[in-house]
């Protein structure tokens, strides 16, 4: 941006130490992007961590101001903390958002698998059938939850159950059985609608994998007869490691912060049966208006999601390293 | 397997037979092709059903869309999606559609530069603000909304579409500067150093060596942005309630409907996530790439 005059400088990444000024020009077009990302991702943290420490209730407000935002009750201490890991409800909450993050990653990453492994093979169409599994990525995610909630899982004329019917009336049975998917087996529900919509990233990252293998890899082990097993066994397997673990990792970071499936299909229930932690922060946030302890639960959720995301960058920083010195 | 076993006895064989194994093998091969192609077909199309099921029932009537079984072959129209025109479905397509370009315009204009910053001429320490930058796309965003609602509250700026601008170019700054900056890095170096010799100035250089190369790159990133922003819902949700809100909260007025809606539903969905379906077919080549935040190629 400042850097119009012309320029003397060998173009690419040089290890001679520059001045001060050159270092402030290389850095110019880089500080708009770096401040604006600071400023908002960072700062609401930083206020998140001193809500969380707070007596706060909007219905009973204190006299206390929090910078000028609000008036708090008192210091809570880690009190709200105490309460996110011994109150029920909460509890609860991070035992659904294992339950549905781990149910969603596995299934979507095994079944994401089995498609990458047949779109890697040439097959008339091929380029259309991988264009239509894609669609359920790109279908509004609120829209997704409210089709299965309402065109698919309804007991009355949902596809589900319309399918069973017609299969029963087939075999001269007079009526299929009528399943309220929803009411039954709710939590199912919701991991079944998000496996569909997740299956396809994890194909996407999975199909690149195979893709990048080394075709005189795989031919080698053609011509020293390795069976098709033993070729996917020893070759791509290991090879596609990086992949699975990179889809997993970024997969359980995005499906933690679940929240349109829930809101839509189930808000939560039946009672607390579906409710994962970011819903569950909302309801404290917006129906018991306890910011306290939204807060303090928010802060759990982010603690949560750096262990993952360590992990994560682990993975990516070396598949980055890989691509940099290539 | 069976197939390389054959061709390695084939060699002691007279000729004759070894053409007709040859053939055998071939139609092993072309039958399991075969198999595959099936078993590919009817996975995908078993997938990709409620999709189907989604666009037809959008074009049947309330009463054909409510029927057990399902009566595929009912008639079809539009009548559903003039319906949600009546009922006032443009300012929320409206606001999706200001909230998510302007966004994504806002957005490459700061992870552009960035990105140059990172690549062509990186300065010191690139990697670790290409790491900060990756981290802050980690933070789950409802740890963040209850700061961000009182923030926004304060200053006036609830239920206003530019504060879902300034959220969404935040959602978005990560993954336009991991993109960018890996779309950059495929500019020959050769050539950029070639032409500082031959004395070609910044701006030269921009249009002439890394726009040429970039440009796809660039399309791609703007319209996974795009599909970001248009699809987000949780700060739409609590941030906007009548003047600014989105397409997916339209959708949300569905959630308890009673009656006959179904049709209309459908429509509604069908409708909201078109532009998305249309953009992400348009970058389906590069999606992985801003889905994996560039790690992946």
């Amino acid at each position: 941006m400042t850097a119009l005059a012309p320029d003397t400088e060998p173009a690419v990444r040089q290890q001679e130490p520059r001045s001060a000024k050159e270092k402030w020009r290389l850095r110019g077009p880089l500080l708009p992007a770096l401040i604006f990302t600071i400023i908002i991702t960072q700062i609401p943290f930083l206020v998140t961590i001193a809500i969380s420490t707070l007596n706060w209730n909007v219905l009973q407000p204190g006299d206390k101001s929090f910078l000028g935002l609000g008036y708090y009750e008192s210091f809570a201490g880690l009190d709200n903390y105490v309460t996110v890991f011994t109150d029920a409800r909460l509890r609860t909450a991070v035992v659904n958002t294992i339950t549905l993050t781990v149910s969603v990653v596995v299934f979507s990453l095994l079944l994401g698998l089995a498609l990458a492994i047949l779109l890697d093979k040439k097959f008339p169409g091929r380029g259309l059938a991988r264009t239509l599994l894609i669609a359920p990525f790109l279908v509004m995610p609120v829209a997704s939850a409210l089709i299965w909630k309402h065109a698919l899982y309804n007991p009355d004329y949902g596809l589900f159950n319309g399918v069973l019917n017609w299969i029963w009336q087939l075999f001269g049975a007079e009526q299929g059985p009528t399943i309220d998917w929803v009411s039954s087996f709710p939590m199912p529900a919701v991991i079944a609608a998000l496996v569909w919509q997740w299956t396809p990233f994890m194909m996407l990252i999975l199909l690149a994998g195979l893709q990048s293998q080394p075709g005189d890899v795989l031919e080698a082990a053609r011509i020293d007869r390795a069976g098709s097993f033993q070729t996917f066994r020893f070759i791509t397997l290991p090879h596609l490691r990086q992949y699975i673990e990179l889809s997993a990792l970024l997969g359980s970071i995005y499906v933690v912060q679940t929240f349109d499936a829930i809101f839509t299909i189930t808000q939560g229930g039946p009672g607390a049966a579906t409710t994962n932690l970011p819903y569950e922060i909302y309801l404290t946030m917006f129906r018991k208006y306890e910011y306290g302890e939204a807060a303090a639960a928010g802060v759990v959720v982010v603690i949560g999601t750096i262990i993952v995301a360590t992990f994560a960058l682990r993975v990516i920083s070396s598949l980055f390293k890989e691509e940099v010195s290539r | 397997m069976t197939a390389v076993l054959e061709n390695r006895s084939s060699t002691t064989q007279p000729p004759a037979t070894r053409r007709r194994r040859r053939k055998a093998k071939d139609d092993t091969a072309a039958s399991a092709g075969v198999l595959w192609a099936i078993g590919a077909w009817v996975l995908t199309l078993v997938f990709f059903a409620p999709v189907a099921w989604m666009v037809l029932t959008s074009l049947h009537n309330e009463s054909d869309a409510a029927t057990n079984p399902p009566s595929v072959f009912a008639p079809v129209s539009m009548d559903n999606y003039a319906a949600l025109f009546d009922r006032g479905v443009t300012p929320y397509l409206i606001n999706s559609a200001t909230a998510s370009i302007i966004s994504t315009l806002l957005v490459l204009l700061l992870a552009v530069p960035a990105a140059y910053a990172l690549s062509i001429k990186p300065v010191e320490k690139w990697t670790d603000v290409m790491f900060f930058f990756l981290s802050t796309k980690f933070l789950p965003p409802i740890a963040a909304l209850l700061p961000i609602y009182l923030i926004v509250k304060d200053i006036g700026m609830l239920d206003n579409v530019f504060t879902l601008v300034v959220l969404y170019t935040s959602m978005n700054l990560p993954i336009a500067v991991w993109m960018m900056q890996s779309f950059l890095a495929e500019v020959p170096k050769e050539i950029l150093e070639a032409a500082e010799v031959d004395g070609a100035g910044l701006l030269r250089t921009l249009v002439s060596i890394v726009a040429p190369v970039a440009a796809p790159g660039l399309a791609a990133t703007a319209l996974i942005c795009f599909i970001f922003s248009w699809n987000e819902f949780m700060f739409a949700v609590n941030l906007t309630a009548v003047r600014a809100a989105t397409a997916p909260i339209f959708l949300v007025g569905f959630i308890s409907s009673q009656g006959l809606f179904l049709a209309k539903l459908c429509a509604a969905a069908t409708l909201v996530s078109l532009p998305v379906l249309i953009a992400g077919f348009a970058a389906q080549d590069k999606l992985v790439r801003g889905l994996s935040l560039g790690a992946v190629k």
